[in-house]
C-alpha cells in the first residue's frame, strides 16, 4: 500500500518537471500564477493525499456512522430488531445505573492515575535534568515500562496482585494495609487500585519525557542568577521551574486526561470491569457492550455521551488555560 | 546541579530517589522473569520468595514448541511491521507537506488530525466491525494493518513534521537551485537527514501496533489469525493455572518491544524533545 503511494508521488513529480520547463516561454505573470497555484493548491496535497484518504475512510466516516448508530437499534444477536429508534438509546442511557456508576469510576480512575503519573513524572524529569553517573543507562531502564505492551503490563500487575504468585498482597499485609494477604482486585472497594497502579507504572515515563524536554528549554542563566542571589532550592523550584513548566503541564495534563479516560485496555484485561462493575469505566463499558453483548446501537450511544463529556472538559480546560497562563 | 554536590544530605536523597524509580520500573519485569524460570513444583511453596532455589527453562520450551505461540508471534510481527512501514511512509509525506508548504485548508486538516487524537477510538469499534464484516475481511491481518495505519497516521505525522522542521529549508532550496526537482531534493538531501526521525516513527508505530488489543479482539476470532495480545489472552484464560507458562509467554512477548525500544529510545527522546521545545 505504501509503495503504491510512493509510485504515485513519483509519477506526479515527474509530470511536475515538464510544465515547469514549458512555462519558461510563457509571460512572467502567468508563470508566476501557475507556479503559485501549483505550490499552494496541488503539490502539498500530493504528499498528503494517502494520509487524508486513510484518515477519512477509516476514522471520519466510521465516526459519522457511529453517531448515526446511536439513534438506531443494532443488535447482532437480535437481527430482526433493527431500525431507527430516535433517542431511545439515550433515554435508556439516562436511566442506566451502570452508566452513572461507570462515569463516577471514570472520574476516580482518571484523577488518581493522572495525579500520580504527573507527580512521579515531574520528580523523574527533575532527576534526569541533573548530572549523575550512569545516567544514560538509568534513563533507558526507567523508560522501559513505556515500551511494555499494554496487555502485558496488565497481566504482569494482575499477577503481582495475586496472592498465590505475587508478593504485593503479602507485603501489604505485613505493612498492615491489608488484614490478610488477599487479592485486592476481588474487593469492590479496592479493586480500582489494581489498574490504577498499573497505569501509573506505565504512564510515568511519558510524563517524564515531555517534562524533561520542557525543563531543558529553561535557560540555565536563570538558575545561576538565582544561586548567586542565594535562593533556596525550594524557591528556585517554585519561582523559576514551575512557572516555566506551566504551559507544558497544562497541555500535557489535558491531552493525557482525555487519553486515560478513554484507556480501557488495562481495566479490561485486569478486572473485566468487575467485581460487581466496581472497576467499569465508561470506555470499558462501551467495549463490553459492543464486544460481549454485540449491542452496537447502545454502545454507540454511550460513546457519543463520552465524547460530549470530554469535549466539555477540553473546552473548560482551554478556557482556564487562557485565563491563568499568560504566555 | 551544583546544589547536590555541595549538600551531602540532598545527594543521598537524590540517589535514594533514583534507586526508588529504578526499583518501581524494573521490579514487575523482574518478577515476570523470576516466575517464568521457577520450576512448576516450587511455584506454590516459593512463589513469593525473591529468588527460587532452583531454575528451569522448561516453561519456555513448552510455550515455544507445544502451543500456538509462534503463530501468534508471526502474525503480530507481520501486522506490526506492515503497519510501521505503511504509517511511516504516509506520515513522512504528510509531515513533509505540513513542514514545507503553506496551503489552503492546512489549518482544517491539522484540526481534523488533532480531533482524531481526542475522540475515543472505541467509539468507532462498532462501525469498523460492520464495515470490515461487510467487506468479508474479518479475521484478516490486512484489515488490521489498514485500521492500525489510519489510527497511527496523525501522531506519526506530527512527529515527522517536527523532524522536518529541524532540517533547514536552505538545504533543499540549494539543491533545487542546482537543478534538482523537489522530489529529488527530498530523496537525496532530506531523506538521509531524517533517518533518525524515520527510525523513531517506525519504532513508535511498531510498539503501538504490537500492543493493540481491543480492535484485534473485535476483528479477529480465528485462532490462526490471532495477534499476540489476543492469543496471549486466550492462552491465559485457557491455561489459567499454569503460572510458569503464562509468564514465560509474557517474557517472550516483551523481547521484540524491548529490543525496538532500546534501539530507538535515544531518537524518540530526542524527537519528542525537539518537538516539545518548539511548541
Amino acid at each position: 500500500m505504501g509503495r503504491i503511494a510512493d509510485i504515485r508521488i513519483r509519477q506526479v513529480e515527474s509530470k511536475a518537471v515538464t510544465p515547469g520547463q514549458q512555462t519558461q516561454v510563457m509571460p512572467g505573470s502567468s508563470r508566476a500564477r501557475r507556479s503559485l497555484y501549483w505550490h499552494y493548491m496541488v503539490e502539498p496535497f500530493l504528499y498528503l493525499s494517502p494520509g487524508i484518504f486513510l484518515i477519512g475512510t477509516v476514522m471520519m466516516i466510521p465516526l459519522i456512522i457511529g453517531i448515526s448508530y446511536s439513534f438506531q437499534s443494532i443488535e447482532l444477536l437480535n437481527p430482526f430488531n433493527t431500525g431507527w429508534v430516535g433517542f431511545e438509546n439515550y433515554q435508556k442511557l439516562w436511566s442506566d445505573r451502570k452508566f452513572w456508576l461507570a462515569l463516577e469510576n471514570t472520574f476516580w480512575w482518571t484523577f488518581w492515575s493522572i495525579s500520580f503519573q504527573f507527580l512521579l513524572g515531574l520528580g523523574l524529569a527533575m532527576l534526569l535534568n541533573t548530572q549523575f553517573v550512569g545516567k544514560k543507562l538509568f534513563q533507558a531502564l526507567v523508560f522501559l515500562p513505556w515500551a511494555v505492551p499494554t496487555f502485558l503490563s496488565a497481566l504482569t500487575w494482575a499477577w503481582l496482585f495475586n496472592p498465590v504468585i505475587g508478593p504485593l498482597p503479602h507485603w501489604m499485609a505485613a505493612l498492615g494495609i491489608l488484614s490478610e494477604p488477599y487479592n485486592i482486585m476481588g474487593d469492590p472497594d479496592l479493586a480500582m487500585w489494581g489498574p490504577i497502579v498499573a497505569n501509573i507504572w506505565f504512564g510515568v515515563p511519558f510524563f517524564a519525557i515531555t517534562l524533561l524536554a520542557a525543563l531543558q528549554s529553561i535557560p540555565g542563566e536563570l538558575y545561576e542568577a538565582a544561586e548567586i542571589d542565594g535562593a533556596s532550592p525550594w524557591q528556585t523550584f517554585t519561582k523559576i521551574t514551575l512557572p516555566f513548566l506551566a504551559p507544558m503541564i497544562a497541555i500535557t495534563v489535558m491531552l493525557r486526561t482525555i487519553w486515560i479516560a478513554n484507556f480501557a485496555d488495562l481495566i479490561y484485561v485486569m478486572t473485566g470491569g468487575g467485581p460487581a462493575n466496581s472497576t467499569q469505566i465508561v470506555s470499558s463499558y462501551i467495549f463490553t457492550t459492543a464486544f460481549r453483548r454485540l449491542d452496537f446501537g447502545y454502545a454507540s450511544a454511550i460513546a457519543v455521551a463520552l465524547l460530549g463529556i470530554l469535549l466539555v472538559y477540553a473546552v473548560i480546560l482551554l478556557w482556564l488555560r487562557k485565563k491563568l497562563v499568560k504566555i | 546541579m551544583a546544589i547536590a554536590q555541595s549538600r551531602p544530605l540532598l545527594a543521598i536523597g537524590k540517589y535514594a530517589a533514583l534507586l526508588g524509580y529504578l526499583t518501581f520500573a524494573l521490579f514487575p519485569l523482574y518478577w515476570l522473569l523470576k516466575i517464568a524460570i521457577t520450576p512448576d513444583q516450587l511455584i506454590f511453596t516459593e512463589g513469593t520468595q525473591l529468588w527460587p532455589s532452583s531454575l528451569t527453562l522448561d516453561n519456555f520450551r513448552t510455550v515455544l514448541f507445544q502451543t500456538d505461540f509462534l503463530a501468534y508471534f508471526g502474525n503480530s510481527l507481520y501486522v506490526s511491521l506492515g503497519t510501521a512501514a505503511a504509517t511511516t511512509l504516509i506520515a513522512a509525506g504528510a509531515g513533509y507537506a505540513f513542514s514545507r508548504f503553506d496551503f489552503g485548508g492546512k489549518r482544517i486538516i491539522i484540526a481534523v488530525m488533532l480531533i482524531t487524537q481526542m475522540f475515543p477510538l472505541l467509539m468507532i469499534i462498532a462501525p469498523i466491525y460492520k464495515i470490515v464484516a461487510s467487506l468479508g475481511m474479518l479475521n484478516s491481518l490486512t484489515s488490521l494493518i489498514v485500521v492500525y495505519t489510519a489510527f497511527n497516521i496523525p501522531f506519526a505525522t506530527f512527529l515527522m513534521q517536527s523532524f522536518f522542521d529541524g532540517i533547514p529549508k536552505d538545504l533543499e532550496e540549494a539543491a533545487m537551485m542546482d537543478g534538482c526537482s523537489r522530489f529529488q531534493a527530498l530523496r537525496k538531501v532530506i531523506f538521509p537527514l531524517t533517518l533518525p526521525g524515520l527510525g523513531a516513527t517506525l519504532g513508535f508505530v511498531f510498539t503501538a501496533a504490537w500492543s493493540e488489543l481491543l480492535f484485534a479482539l473485535m476483528l479477529i476470532s480465528k485462532n490462526e489469525a490471532m495477534t499476540f495480545p489476543v492469543g496471549l489472552l486466550t492462552f491465559v484464560s485457557k491455561f489459567s493455572v499454569d503460572w510458569g507458562q503464562m509468564m514465560a509467554a509474557g517474557v517472550l512477548a516483551l523481547i521484540p518491544s524491548c529490543l525496538f525500544f532500546i534501539f530507538i529510545q535515544r531518537y524518540l527522546v530526542q524527537g519528542l524533545t525537539s518537538g516539545a521545545v518548539k511548541g
